[in-house]
C-alpha cells in the first residue's frame, strides 16, 4: 500500500517583543512570497501600538543590559552565535526563499552572518578602549572620557539583505549595550522573526531585542517620532522616506545613521558600532 | 548687607577701555575683505551694562551668505588640499595673536556681552587661544586620531554661535574646522558681533587665505539661510534646543553632516558627607558663573535632606558677598545680563517659579540704574513639576530640591529631557563612580564645576544636542566617516571624470 506524502507542519511566525512571541495587537497579517510569488507564510502586520509596546520593553530592559559587564554582553553574544550554527539549515532555506538565492549562496549570506555576530560579539570590552581617552587637561584633574549606550534605538533593517544584513544593524547595536526595536525587510521578513527565536535561547535578556514585521510606511514614523526612542538607524529607508523621518527623528533630537549604500558583505568597520554610543566625560580634582 | 559692617569695602577697581578701539561701523568679512551687507542693512550693538551703543554692523541677508558660502566652497579647494603641517602653522599663529592681543579682546568682550573681565580675562580668552592651540596640533596628525587611515574634511561649515562666550565657542567652532581642512561661515549671535570682527583682523594678522574664515553678522534669519544654504556641507550650532531642533529638520534629507550643543537643566548633586565649604563654592561656580549664562550651567541643586539646611544658609551667606555690577571693574562677580530679551525671559521664569509656589529669595543688592541686570536668586522648595525645575533659565537662578537617597538623587537628576552636565559632591570614592555611571549627561564633574579644557570632550546626551567639542571626539564632527560625503573626495572625483 502506497503511504501518504506527510503533510508539512507551517509554522506561525510571530513578532518578538519583550522576550515573548506575540501576534500584532491588530490581528492582521500580509503574505509572504518567494521570489517567483509562491507563498511561503503570513507574517504579522504591525501597527503603531506594537510599535509602542515594543519601544516600552526596550526601555525596560535598557538598565539592565546597559548594565551588564562588557565581558558578559560579549559571552552572550558568542551564544547568539552559537546557537545561529546550529540553525544554519533552517535560515539558509529562509533566506534562500526570501531572497532567490541558489542555496550555497543563502548558505554563504548565513556563515557570514554568524561570524559577524562572532565578530561584534568580540566588541563589547574593546569598544571603550578605541572610543574612550584619558585627556591631559592643563590643570590638577583626572578627566576620563568613556563611550555609553545611548539608550533606545530604533532600527530599520535592510530591505534586501534580510538576514545578514539584519544581523549587521542589530549585532552593533546591542553589543554596547543599547535595546533596539527592528523592524524587518518589508518583503522578506522571515528570517529576521526566526532571530526572535535564536535570540529567546540565547540569553538575551527579554527585551534587549525585539523584531516587528510590516510596513516602513506605517511602521517607521512612529518610531522616528517616538519620543522614549532615542537614536534611529535608517538602513532600510529609500531617500524620500529618509528625509521625512529624519525630519520626524527632530522632535527629540535622535540620533540618525542615514542610509548608505553598503555592502553587507564586506567587513563593516566601526561605523555602526559608533554610531550609537554617547561620550561621557568626568571631571575630579586631584590633591592631598 | 550684613557681610559691610565686618569687611573693608571695595575701592573701584576698573580695567581700561583704551586698550580697544571699536570702529563706529562694521561690515561683513567675506573672502578676506570687509564689505557692506548687499542690501545696506545694518543693526546697532549695545553695551548691556550701560545700554550705550558699541558699534554699528551689518545685517547679512541671502545674497551675502551665498557669497560667504561660495567664498567658503572655492577656498576649500586650496586649504583642504594643503599638507596638514602647513594649516597647523596658521593655527599656531592664530593662538599666538589671540594671546597677545588678548586683553585687548577681553575688554572688548566684557563691554559686548557684559560678563565680568575677570572672567574674559582668566576664563574666555586663554580658553579660546587654548583651543586653537591645542587643535593646531591636531591638523597634521589626523591618521592618527582612530577615524581611519586618510580621514577627509567635509567641506563648506556653516557654524552659528551663541552670546554667552562669544569668542570661546568661536575658537570651539573654527579651531577644529580648520584643522581637519575645512572652511566656514560664521555667524556670531546677534547681541555679541564685535570679537568674531576682531578674530577677522587675526585671520588678516595671520595671513590665512582668504575665504578660509567668512565673518557674517546677523539675527536669526541670517543664521537660518546659512544652515540652509544648499552650499554648505556641514552645520555646526550652538544655542537653544528648540533652534536645534529647527536645524535638525532643515537639514533633514540633505546629507550636510550636523552637530548640536544646546540647552541644559543640570543637577548639582550634594550628598550628606560633601565638604559644605568647597560644595558652596562650587554651588556657586556651577550657577553665578557668567550671570549663569552657560548651557551646562548647575541650575539644579539636588541636596540631601539631612544637611539641606546647612548647605542653604552657607549657601545664601557666600551669595551676600557676591558684587553684582560694572563688568570692567576687576572686583565684579555677577556682570550684565546680555540684554533685555533675555533679561525678560528670567524675569518671567522667576515669576513664575513664585506663582507656582517656590519660595524666593536674593542677597540685598544695589543694581546699576542704567542696562540690564538681575541678582543672584535662589528657590527653595522647588518640586519637580515647577517651570523653575524644567526650563532652562539661562541666568543667575538656582532652583534647590531635596532627595534622601542616591537612587532619588539620580532618579531626580535623570528626570529631565536634557542631559548635558551634572555635579556630584561627596568625599566617597565609589559613591562618586556610581553616580557618574548613572547620570545620563555628557560632562559629569566630581567636587569640582564648570571646568573646561581643549582636550576635554564636551557636549550633551539626548536633547542636549549630539557631537562633541573638544579633544580628540571633536575632530569627527568634521571629518566625514567612511559612510559619509566628503566635498573633497566628490570634487576629486569629478576632476577624474573630466
Amino acid at each position: 500500500m502506497k503511504q501518504a506524502e506527510r503533510l508539512n507542519v507551517y509554522k506561525t511566525y510571530k513578532l518578538f517583543v519583550g522576550g515573548k512571541f506575540p501576534r500584532s495587537e491588530s490581528g492582521r497579517v500580509y503574505e509572504v512570497t518567494d521570489s517567483k510569488g509562491n507563498w511561503l507564510a503570513n507574517a504579522p502586520l504591525s501597527s503603531r501600538k506594537d510599535a509602542r509596546d515594543a519601544v516600552v520593553a526596550a526601555r525596560k530592559a535598557f538598565g539592565g543590559w546597559s548594565g551588564t559587564t562588557a565581558y558578559n554582553r560579549g559571552q552572550i553574544l558568542y551564544r547568539v552565535a552559537e546557537m545561529l550554527e546550529g540553525r544554519r539549515d533552517q535560515f539558509t532555506a529562509e533566506v534562500a526563499a526570501g531572497e532567490g538565492l541558489s542555496k550555497s549562496k543563502a548558505a554563504a549570506q548565513v556563515d557570514a552572518a554568524v561570524d559577524r555576530w562572532v565578530w561584534y560579539a568580540g566588541w563589547s570590552d574593546k569598544v571603550a578602549q578605541i572610543a574612550g581617552s584619558a585627556n591631559p587637561v592643563a590643570g590638577p584633574y583626572f578627566n576620563l572620557s568613556v563611550p555609553e549606550p545611548t539608550g533606545v534605538v530604533a532600527v530599520l533593517a535592510p530591505q534586501e539583505s534580510s538576514f545578514l544584513g539584519l544581523v549587521s544593524v542589530i549585532a552593533p547595536v546591542i553589543v554596547t549595550g543599547n535595546t533596539v526595536v527592528v523592524l524587518t525587510s518589508e518583503k522578506s521578513p522571515l528570517p529576521a522573526l526566526s532571530l526572535g527565536e535564536v535570540l529567546a535561547t540565547s540569553d538575551v535578556p527579554g527585551g534587549v531585542v525585539n523584531i516587528l514585521s510590516g510596513k516602513v510606511s506605517e511602521v517607521a514614523p512612529h518610531l522616528a517620532a517616538h519620543m522614549d526612542v532615542n537614536a534611529i538607524d535608517l538602513a532600510g529607508a529609500d531617500a524620500e522616506e529618509s528625509a521625512r523621518l529624519q525630519v520626524a527623528a527632530a522632535d527629540n533630537l535622535k540620533r540618525v545613521l542615514r542610509p548608505s549604500a553598503t555592502d553587507w558583505t564586506a567587513e563593516p568597520g566601526t561605523d555602526r558600532l559608533l554610531a550609537f554610543l554617547e561620550t561621557k566625560t568626568v571631571w575630579h580634582p586631584i590633591g592631598v | 548687607m550684613a557681610m559691610d559692617k565686618q569687611t573693608f569695602e571695595y575701592a573701584p577697581a576698573p580695567e581700561s577701555r583704551a586698550v580697544v578701539d571699536i570702529a563706529p561701523a562694521y561690515g561683513l568679512y567675506i573672502d578676506g575683505e570687509f564689505t557692506d551687507a548687499a542690501d545696506g542693512k545694518v543693526f546697532k550693538t549695545i553695551s548691556p551694562a550701560s545700554e550705550e551703543v558699541l558699534s554699528e554692523v551689518a545685517q547679512a541677508g541671502p545674497e551675502d551668505v551665498d557669497r560667504a558660502v561660495k567664498a567658503a566652497r572655492k577656498a576649500f579647494e586650496k586649504w583642504s588640499a594643503l599638507p596638514g603641517s602647513e594649516r597647523a602653522k596658521y593655527l599656531f599663529r592664530i593662538a599666538r595673536i589671540l594671546q597677545e592681543r588678548s586683553r585687548e579682546l577681553a575688554v572688548l568682550e566684557s563691554l559686548d556681552n557684559g560678563k565680568p573681565i575677570r572672567e574674559s580675562r582668566d576664563f574666555d580668552l586663554p580658553t579660546a587661544a587654548a583651543h586653537f592651540f591645542y587643535y593646531a596640533g591636531w591638523a597634521d596628525k589626523l591618521q592618527y586620531a582612530g577615524f581611519g587611515p586618510a580621514p577627509r574634511p567635509i567641506g563648506a561649515a556653516g557654524q552659528v554661535i551663541p552670546w554667552n562666550f562669544p569668542l570661546m565657542m568661536l575658537a570651539w567652532k573654527i579651531a577644529p574646522a580648520l584643522a581637519t581642512g575645512n572652511t566656514v561661515v560664521l555667524k556670531p549671535a546677534e547681541t555679541t558681533p564685535l570679537s568674531a570682527l576682531f578674530f577677522a583682523d587675526i585671520c588678516r594678522q595671520a595671513g590665512l587665505p582668504k575665504g578660509v574664515v567668512n565673518i557674517l553678522t546677523g539675527d536669526g534669519s541670517t543664521g537660518a539661510e546659512l544652515v540652509s544654504h544648499p552650499g554648505v556641507d556641514k552645520v555646526a550650532f550652538t544655542g537653544s534646543t528648540e533652534v536645534g531642533k529647527a536645524i535638525a529638520r532643515a537639514v533633514a534629507g540633505t546629507g550636510k553632516k550636523l552637530s548640536l550643543e544646546l540647552g541644559g537643566k543640570a543637577a548639582n548633586i550634594v550628598f550628606d558627607d560633601a565638604p559644605v565649604d568647597q560644595a558652596v563654592e562650587g554651588i556657586v561656580n556651577g550657577i553665578f558663573f557668567n550671570q549663569g549664562h552657560v548651557c551646562c550651567a548647575g541650575s539644579r541643586l539636588l541636596v540631601q535632606e539631612s544637611v539641606a539646611d546647612e548647605v542653604l544658609d552657607s549657601l545664601k551667606r557666600r551669595m551676600s558677598t557676591l558684587r553684582v555690577g560694572d563688568p570692567l571693574d576687576k572686583n565684579t562677580d555677577i556682570g550684565a545680563i546680555n540684554s533685555a530679551e533675555q533679561l525678560g525671559r528670567i524675569r518671567a521664569l522667576t515669576e513664575a517659579g513664585e506663582a507656582e509656589g517656590a519660595d524666593r529669595w536674593s542677597p540685598e543688592c544695589e543694581l546699576p540704574s542704567n542696562g540690564f541686570w538681575f541678582r543672584p536668586t535662589v528657590f527653595t522648595g522647588v518640586t519637580q513639576a515647577h517651570r523653575i525645575a524644567r526650563e532652562e533659565i539661562f541666568g543667575p537662578v538656582l532652583s534647590v530640591l531635596t532627595f534622601r537617597t542616591p537612587a532619588e538623587a539620580v532618579e531626580k537628576a535623570n528626570n529631565t529631557p536634557y542631559g548635558l552636565s551634572a555635579g556630584i559632591w561627596t568625599e566617597k570614592g565609589s559613591r562618586i563612580l556610581w553616580t557618574a555611571d548613572k547620570l545620563r549627561a555628557g560632562v559629569v564633574w566630581a567636587n569640582t564645576f564648570n571646568k573646561f579644557d581643549p582636550s576635554s570632550p564636551f557636549g550633551g546626551y539626548k536633547e542636549s544636542g549630539y557631537g562633541r567639542e573638544g579633544g580628540r571626539h571633536g575632530l569627527e564632527a568634521y571629518l566625514a566617516t567612511a559612510a559619509e560625503p566628503s566635498n573633497e573626495r566628490s570634487e576629486r572625483e569629478s576632476e577624474r571624470d573630466r
